[in-house]
């Protein structure tokens, strides 16, 4: 069992015919996902490598029952491809895209009330459940299916997680980027709740960053609710004040969203916060009693 | 992106903040003939994208315009040392020169985004010149929040709202409104992340003035605002990080003493921190991101090396987009090229392609310090760097 995606998902790239959305399309259906369809406006009855091209959304999920999206488009058009999906009914729409402008995101966010859809990043390394489809940018190969759960902010730690996990030979469930941007659609409490449904997730490995406070909001709701095993780990110790990290959303500003602050939250909320990002998957074993 | 004051107020200008008067110059002599413009008694302001530039002697208050060409000459080209800037400073270039203005009160006044309620929101407080942060520190309760829609912009109802918390009557509260619906508006038309005013000043016959004005943009938007984009400074920015930008890396300077190269921005801070579990301390941030070509990391290594405090330097590449052998490929390029390296270079590669990247660096005529680990690295960088 997984969350969100798996053999059922029939994925749609939009921006399939850019360089980077025509590599990562096959990348995915080289791992096993169904690549049903892509969309580039203008560029419909084109076919890239078999998978065919539709001027819209809406008509490749008439012709395709595309039920998920991944998003290439280039930032200036990334925030209408993401409408254009949700307007589709698209159910999961997965955006890579990093360099949304943060107003771009607040119309989305706008514009997706009251919808059904679910937003996952932008700027995120996509979803992934090993075994039967990826949904994203990640290293496939690195991935073995099983039962530990992970989300995470970051893309390239979320690999070095996943990578730590295999070696201690513990699969994972599903591995759920939620992006590096302030403004985001999925966050940390919507990934553990659905991993706290899944019965085959034992435990979860739960990544954060500075900048915000989403790691504390989902911290206290563990206490609250979450019986299941989390080990987590925050980069950002040494970013200093003021700067922005890599990420739009990796930041400390106002004497808001440091390291330090989410780390005592999450002890208190009864995580195991680990030390040293070398050790996130030794401490899972750990925990697990492996 | 940040500007200086000068920029920022008219920017405000055009959506119709009231600024006092005022000019800038790079020269004394023209700071004395601004200032008899303005009527003799002016404020010499030292322009400079880091804040508390008061505290440091770079604001000052000129009774003639003789004192203003005095005051000008002193301020232009001193290192300006501000809590902002750093112990090094940061070079005055410019002057804004302005009128001087009685005060009666003093507030402050900001827009930002909220992130954990996903609104622009106001803010306000009594406590005007005062320093925002020690203000929620001490009397959290003194601050007013007031959000707003950004697409219906700030509703006639909530600025009076907050015109209301700060005690402001009549006429003066109705002009705090209308510059409360200016400044909202020049927020969200102009993508900003924060549009400040510190302090907001009521005049002795209630009139309302930006005394100070910053504005930072975000960075994302900037496609679409030629104009705002111009405003660059690049002489306030560090010059490695400004190098680092044209070649599209994430670049930030710190003041440890081990470099570190590193692809994607959350391994990035993750490296950084686990060099200082380990006793040692980061030179720099580095994300070389998903699809750096092999130039890129040659000037991303040699950026690094150039570095005076570098005593050793850790890359750390997990290659999912971003390929194992062309990152190995790009050091080696850069190692060759300048020839003379002797600091050591401990490598961890994992991911997409490790197998080419680590026969690269093995055949390459240079002797890397390997690692197996994120751990191993880390110790293996921190030893070299000299120790903890």
């Amino acid at each position: 069992m997984s969350i969100w995606v798996g053999k059922q998902t029939r994925l749609l790239v939009q921006g399939i015919t850019g360089n980077e959305g025509t590599f990562h399309a096959l990348g995915c259906r080289d791992y096993g996902t169904q690549v049903v369809a892509g969309v580039t406006p203008g560029k419909g009855g084109q076919s890239v490598e078999g998978i065919p091209v539709f001027d819209s959304v809406a008509t490749a999920r008439a012709k395709t029952e595309c039920n998920t999206s991944m998003i290439f488009v280039p930032p200036p058009f990334a925030a209408d491809a993401i409408m254009e999906a949700v307007d589709a009914g698209i159910e999961l729409v997965i955006c890579i895209t990093e360099g949304i402008p943060v107003n771009d995101m607040l119309k989305v966010q706008a514009f997706m009330e009251g919808s059904s859809s679910r937003l996952v990043g932008p700027n995120c390394p996509g979803v992934i459940t090993p075994g039967e489809a990826k949904i994203g940018i990640m290293p496939g190969h690195i991935h073995t299916p099983g039962s530990i759960g992970v989300v995470s902010r970051s893309g390239t730690l979320t690999y070095e997680a996943v990578w730590q996990l295999s070696n201690a030979g513990l699969g994972q469930s599903t591995c759920v980027g939620i992006g590096g941007d302030p403004i985001n659609g999925t966050d940390f409490i919507d990934v553990l709740s659905a991993f706290a449904a899944d019965d085959d997730t034992e435990g979860v490995i739960m990544i954060g960053e500075i900048g915000g406070s989403a790691e504390e909001d989902a911290a206290r709701w563990i206490q609250a609710n979450y019986e299941k095993p989390v080990v987590g780990f925050i980069a950002g110790r040494t970013a200093p004040p003021g700067r922005r990290m890599g990420h739009a959303g990796a930041i400390v500003a106002g004497g808001k969203g440091g390291a330090e602050d989410k780390i005592a939250t999450m002890r208190d909320c009864g995580l195991q916060v680990v030390e040293s990002p070398g050790e996130m998957g030794s401490t899972m074993a750990k925990v697990l009693g492996r | 992106m940040k500007i200086h004051e000068y920029q920022a107020k008219e920017l405000l200008r055009r959506y119709g903040v009231k600024t006092p008067r005022g000019k800038t110059t790079e020269d004394a002599a023209e700071a004395r003939a601004i200032a008899e413009e303005l009527g003799g008694r002016c404020v010499v302001k030292a322009q400079i994208h880091a804040g508390g530039r008061g505290k440091g002697g770079g604001v000052k208050l000129a009774a003639s315009p003789q004192e203003a060409e005095t005051l000008a000459g002193q301020i232009l080209g001193m290192q300006l040392i501000t809590p902002q800037t750093g112990a090094e400073g940061q070079t005055v270039r410019k002057l804004l020169i302005e009128e001087a203005v009685d005060i009666a009160r003093e507030l402050y006044l900001a827009v930002t985004l909220d992130r954990e309620a996903r609104q622009p929101v106001i803010m306000a407080s009594l406590a005007g010149g005062m320093d925002i942060e020690e203000v929620a520190e001490e009397d959290p309760e003194a601050i007013i929040r007031q959000h707003f829609d950004p697409h219906l912009g700030l509703l006639p109802f909530q600025a009076r709202a907050v015109t209301g918390g700060l005690g402001l009557e009549g006429g003066t509260a109705r002009q705090a409104q209308k510059l409360l619906a200016a400044l909202a508006k020049a927020f969200v038309e102009t993508d900003a992340s924060l549009a400040e005013i510190n302090p907001l000043l009521i005049t002795g016959s209630g009139d309302v003035l930006a005394l100070d004005a910053k504005m930072n943009f975000d960075d994302n938007a900037l496609f679409r605002h030629r104009d705002i984009a111009d405003m660059r400074d690049l002489e306030e920015e560090n010059p490695l990080e400004v190098r680092a930008s044209e070649f599209g890396l994430n670049y930030i300077k710190l003041d440890g003493n081990i470099a570190c190269m590193v692809n994607g921005a959350g391994l990035a801070m993750a490296t950084m921190d686990i060099i200082k579990l380990y006793g040692g301390a980061p030179a720099n941030f580095l994300d070389v991101g998903g699809s750096a070509s092999q130039e890129a990391v040659k000037n991303a290594f040699q950026i690094l090396v150039e570095d005076p405090s570098v005593k050793a330097v850790l890359i750390n590449i997990f290659g999912g987009i971003a390929r194992t052998d062309r990152i190995a490929r790009g050091v080696v390029g850069a190692l060759e090229e300048l020839g003379d390296v002797t600091l050591p270079v401990v490598v961890r590669l994992e991911g997409t392609n490790v197998e080419q990247g680590r026969a690269i660096l093995q055949e390459a005529d240079f002797e890397f310090v390997v690692a197996t680990d994120m751990d191993d690295a880390a110790n293996k960088a921190v030893a070299a760097a000299g120790g903890a």
